[in-house]
């Protein structure tokens, strides 16, 4: 499920023996010379930023004239295979979700004239059918579970009577927060000057897009840059019939139309397990369907599996592992929901399951289809268009598509909104001519059940696999939140911080926690990786006490590193 | 750990292949020291030599997972009974002071029985767990491990007699409707549609899924029947999740109805000296129903009726073995043919359920409990008849042979305190019934008449409580003039 590839990139550019100061000031399309770290690239779920982009096979329509702005005028195309020489926009992106709207707000920070393409509503997959209605839910299903959980609340000494919920007063609630972030993100533009261009968006030719409404006249704007953002829609595996009501993708559990008595869940990554959260926490009963040997097979195992032992077992939870669902059928003609097994690897038939309802959460697919990226020869690998790792976009050839950058879930190279934000932070940072390289392995990803769980850089298995071929030596620090004077106070001991780590240098590789806000708590780690900050460095820091922020300082100073490296940040010496 | 070799399978089955059936197996996290072998239990295994059974049947024992600790508590069963293990693999999460460690096998086989379940705590060293080397020796394990389940660390999985609900030889409280008996089993071939909870709970109750009777949609085996098969009260944590979801449309939700109110306020410790006695069958019975009774609204009308004339006729068919309990309650049967409203029940607070037969109910207090033999067709019977049926009822209620029919098919109850001197007294509608009537002790009591003129007249006071969903104030007023008409004009008793 995760893949973590270490690249030793050397810069193709000619002139990368520049030094960085002259480089930074070159062509975006040239890449800086030096020590430029890779980092592993994630496949996982929870992807954002779809637009809906039909194939549109018109002609190009005459383009637009727009106002131009300072050093930016407009100029009449001639021909559709060169470049114009100006530029209606200095940037253009495709697809308004949390991706393009990171890149549009910090391109305008950065003077650039700005425009967005949206074919349907503005905020993409996140905002609308994500991450942002499923804290709704989520946010629900939290405080049932409190309620719910009698031993929990006798030992607070509270008493409470029998909790109940009105599903649709549930179902609100997350609609009500998606148009809420909707409108925020909408108005944010817009305050900034921000074009936003409704229509299917679609690159005609070099630094060309049209875009238009199906049935209305397409218009063809020109710019210096552009951006594809059209992220992802949920991936159905072929054999599964989805039919919006029985079986249904989280586009359409978000919207809680129901909650079925029993539903399957295919899938045990984030999505699905978000879900179980959920519908446990309402009343339903879950049986999860994983391909692979074990649940949750994107997590590090040590805390895949306490996390099992929190999150699946003592729930109304069971499961079949190493089996494909072959074949969905909806419930109809008074017949529930009918789910075929198969073994993941010999392929023969092992189970039926008759159930109410079943999710379809195996991963996210791209949504690139319609964006015209024949035009300039490019060809998508399983619908990712391919990218280098300033997100440049490469075409069939191998070569770099110049002034075209492709970031999110469209790229396939992290599936989480706030890492398409990134990736269009960076890309901003390029065309405005200082070059910037993500380290992907310094994103945080969370999962919001109950208790959350949140990581980032490797697991301990990617981390030694790296050691063994780069030859350095790995170490471990763990610590409970049973120990944690905040966690008890709330009862909620139950939890692990884990750290991989360098012990030659104090480098972090990644952390791992399983908790009580463990999503809030992943960031002191994740700017730690970020900044390159030594464990040396960081375990001086205070924490407020009493906090669960506590863990992580316990974590970092539990930590054996073998040679003090002397922090760069020495004392203040009176000179 | 590291003394299983001690018991090595391979020497001992060498030197007496008919011996040593368990070995001590190991179960440790892999990175903490092993435990010396003193703490096995090995004297008990050694008298177990003359079973002949050449089985291989290892003992998972509590590990020691640090230097101080002597018990330690089974956090989780990673692998259920029945679970096919591998060498490596973890079995179970034990809490040790600081975090809770998972604990691998040593080997290979099936985790044949749990000794100690979730959540229970044993000394270090203890047996756990019972590992097969074979399915063969899975039920031979069990049994084993059933002969341990008697060492008091170990808790009963079988739910405690006391929570059976009423069965059909015990009396059943008076008051009390006893439960419906379980739907009678649907056959479904096939295959078994249980769901997740449902077989969780299976295997913690340790009720063979295949033997369950599923009444879910599509036939499936809820939670619920599993309950039911292993004869325990629903638990509560169900009840929780269907009331949680009242306002979905769909979703029926009778749990929430039949849910008595929590009483929010704690209990008061118990004085001291005090001693705590728990409910009998019957006893718990009679709570239920009370509190049962609190969801329906009632009042109640007293009427004072002259009995002199009642009190001659007693005399007189005394001894002919009539009772005054069956003088009354066919009484009580009289005026009820002519008030079937007051006869009438309200099932679902919707409507009246008019009765087709009189049967009146007489509370009888017994072996510390309450029960309530039902006179049935006490208008039709005569009162010789009525007053031998009312014999035999008593004498079945005393050796505890009421059938179901003849504590709970009452449509009216009578309770008659009168006997103690009582004169007038308040009583609790039961459920499922219209009315209740509560008699007084007959006094005599000096009363003027029209005329001025003073006499002296037994009067007892009847004081009826009744649902006021169906039965009205006039209603009862009307009834309880008739009852009076009839008691004080008994000659139509007799008739």
């Amino acid at each position: 499920m995760q893949s973590s590839l270490s690249l030793s990139f050397a810069a193709p550019s000619p002139r990368s023996r520049l030094p960085p100061a002259a480089a930074a000031a070159a062509e975006p399309s040239l890449s800086a010379p030096i020590s430029l770290r890779f980092c592993g690239l994630r496949r996982e779920a929870l992807g954002f930023t779809p637009l809906r982009q039909p194939a549109s096979r018109r002609a190009p329509a005459p383009r637009v004239q727009v106002r131009g702005r300072g050093k930016v005028t407009s100029a009449s195309l001639s021909d559709n295979g060169s470049a114009p020489r100006s530029f209606d926009y200095d940037l253009v992106i495709i697809g308004a979700g949390v991706g393009g709207h990171g890149a549009a707000l910090h391109a305008v920070e950065k003077g650039l004239k700005t425009a967005i393409i949206e074919g349907d509503v503005v905020g993409g997959t996140c905002v609308n059918r994500g991450c942002v209605p499923s804290k709704a839910l989520l946010a629900v299903s939290g405080r049932m579970r409190e309620l719910q959980s009698d031993h929990h609340l006798k030992a607070l000494g509270l008493q409470v009577a029998a909790a109940g919920y009105d599903r649709q007063g549930v179902a609100d609630h997350a609609n009500n927060l998606a148009s809420k972030i909707r409108s925020n993100l909408t108005n944010s533009m817009k305050a900034l000057g921000v074009d936003i261009l409704t229509g299917i968006g679609t690159i005609v030719g070099p630094q060309k897009v049209k875009y238009g409404k199906v049935g209305f006249t397409d218009n063809v704007i020109t710019a210096k840059n552009i951006i594809i953002a059209t992220g992802s829609v949920p991936f159905v595996p072929k054999g599964i019939e989805v039919d919006g009501k029985t079986v249904i993708t989280s586009d359409h559990a978000l919207k809680l139309e129901s909650v079925p008595d029993w539903i399957a869940i295919v899938g045990s990554g984030y999505i699905g397990l978000e879900f179980s959260d959920v519908y446990t926490a309402l009343g339903s009963e879950v049986t999860f369907i994983e391909a692979l040997d074990q649940l949750m097979p994107g997590f590090d195992p040590e805390i895949g599996k306490l996390a099992q032992r929190v999150l699946i077992n003592p729930r109304k939870i069971d499961y079949h592992t190493g089996v494909f669902a072959s074949k969905i059928t909806p419930a109809k003609d008074g017949k529930p929901v009918m789910i075929e097994l198969i073994d993941a690897k010999t392929k023969e038939p092992k189970d039926t399951l008759e159930v109410d309802a079943a999710l379809i959460a195996t991963g996210r697919a791209p949504f690139t289809k319609g964006l015209g990226l024949e035009n300039i020869n490019v060809e998508t690998q399983r619908g990712f268009v391919p990218v280098d790792e300033r997100m440049r976009v490469i075409d069939a050839n191998g070569k770099l598509v110049p002034h075209l950058y492709c970031i999110g879930d469209a790229n396939g190279k992290m599936m989480l909104a706030h890492a398409a934000s990134a990736q269009g932070i960076s890309v901003v940072e390029q065309v405005t001519g200082k070059d910037h390289v993500l380290n992907h392995l310094s994103i945080p990803a969370a999962c919001f059940t109950h208790p959350e769980i949140s990581m980032v850089g490797l697991t301990e298995p990617q981390a030694r696999e790296k050691a063994q071929k780069e030859g350095f030596e790995v170490s471990v620090a763990k610590t409970s939140f049973k120990a944690n004077t905040k966690a008890l106070a709330e009862n909620e001991g139950e939890g692990l911080a884990k750290m991989i780590y360098r012990p030659d240098n104090g480098e972090i590789l990644g952390v791992h926690i399983f908790g009580l806000h463990a999503a809030d708590l992943i960031h002191e780690a994740s700017n730690a990786i970020a900044l390159g900050t030594s464990i040396n460095d960081i375990k001086f820091a205070v924490h407020a006490h009493p906090t669960l922020s506590e863990v992580l300082d316990e974590l970092f100073k539990s930590a054996k590193v073998n040679h003090p490296v002397t922090s760069s940040v020495s004392e203040p010496v009176a000179v | 750990m590291a003394s299983s070799s001690l018991l090595s399978p391979s020497s001992s089955t060498a030197a007496n292949p008919a011996a040593s059936i368990s070995f001590s197996s190991s179960l440790s996290a892999a990175p903490l020291p092993r435990r010396p072998s003193s703490a096995f239990p090995r004297g008990g295994r050694r008298g177990r030599r003359s079973l002949s059974v050449q089985s291989k049947i290892r003992e998972i024992f509590m590990p020691a997972l640090s230097s101080t600790m002597t018990e330690g508590k089974i956090v989780s069963w990673v692998k259920s009974e029945g679970d096919v293990l591998s060498k490596g693999e973890s079995v179970v999460v034990v809490e040790s002071d600081k975090a809770d460690m998972d604990v691998e096998t040593f080997y290979d086989g099936i985790l044949a029985a749990i000794v100690v379940p979730e959540g229970e705590s044993a000394p270090v060293g203890s047996p756990i767990g019972l590992l097969a080397e074979t399915e063969d020796e899975v039920a031979e394990a069990k049994a084993k491990a059933a002969a341990k389940s008697g060492s008091p660390s170990s808790p009963p999985p079988a739910p405690p007699a006391a929570e059976t609900p009423a069965v059909t030889s015990n009396p059943a409280p008076a008051i009390a409707q006893p439960p419906p008996q379980p739907a009678a089993p649907v056959g479904v071939p096939g295959q078994i549609v249980a769901t997740p909870s449902a077989k969780k709970l299976a295997k913690q109750h340790k009720v063979d899924i295949n033997k369950v009777t599923g009444t879910g949609p599509y036939g499936r085996i809820t939670p619920a029947d599993v309950e039911a098969a292993a004869g325990i009260q629903p638990s509560f944590k169900p009840a929780v999740a269907v009331t949680a979801s009242p306002a979905v449309a769909a979703e029926p939700a009778p749990a929430a109805a039949a849910a008595p109110p929590k009483s929010a306020a704690p209990a008061p410790p118990p004085l001291p000296g005090s001693t705590v006695v728990p409910f009998t069958t019957m006893q718990a019975a009679v709570s239920k129903n009370m509190l049962e009774s609190l969801s329906v609204p009632t009042f109640r009308v007293g009427y004072p009726v002259t009995t002199d004339a009642l009190d001659a006729l007693y005399l007189k068919v005394k001894p002919k073995g009539v009772t005054m309990t069956a003088i009354l309650a066919k009484a009580a049967a009289m005026a009820l043919v002519q008030h079937p409203v007051v006869n009438a029940s309200c099932k679902d607070g919707k409507s009246f359920t008019y009765n087709s037969n009189v049967n009146i109910a007489v509370a009888v207090a017994i072996n510390g409990g309450l029960i309530t033999p039902v006179l049935q067709d006490a208008d039709k019977l005569d009162l010789y008849l009525l007053s031998q049926k009312w014999k035999e009822l008593v004498e079945k209620a005393r050796s505890k042979q009421l059938q179901p029919h003849e504590y709970n098919s009452g449509t009216f109850t009578l309770s008659n305190l009168g006997m103690f001197g009582v004169d007038r007294f308040d009583a609790i509608l039961p459920p499922g019934q219209g009315a209740i009537m509560a008699v007084g002790a007959s006094k005599p009591t000096v009363v003027a008449d029209a005329d001025g003129f003073f006499s002296v007249k037994s009067k007892m006071l009847v004081n009826v409580t009744a649902d006021h969903r169906i039965v009205y104030g006039a209603d009862l007023a009307a009834f309880l003039q008739t009852f009076s008409k009839i008691v004080e004009n008994p000659e139509s008793l007799t008739l």
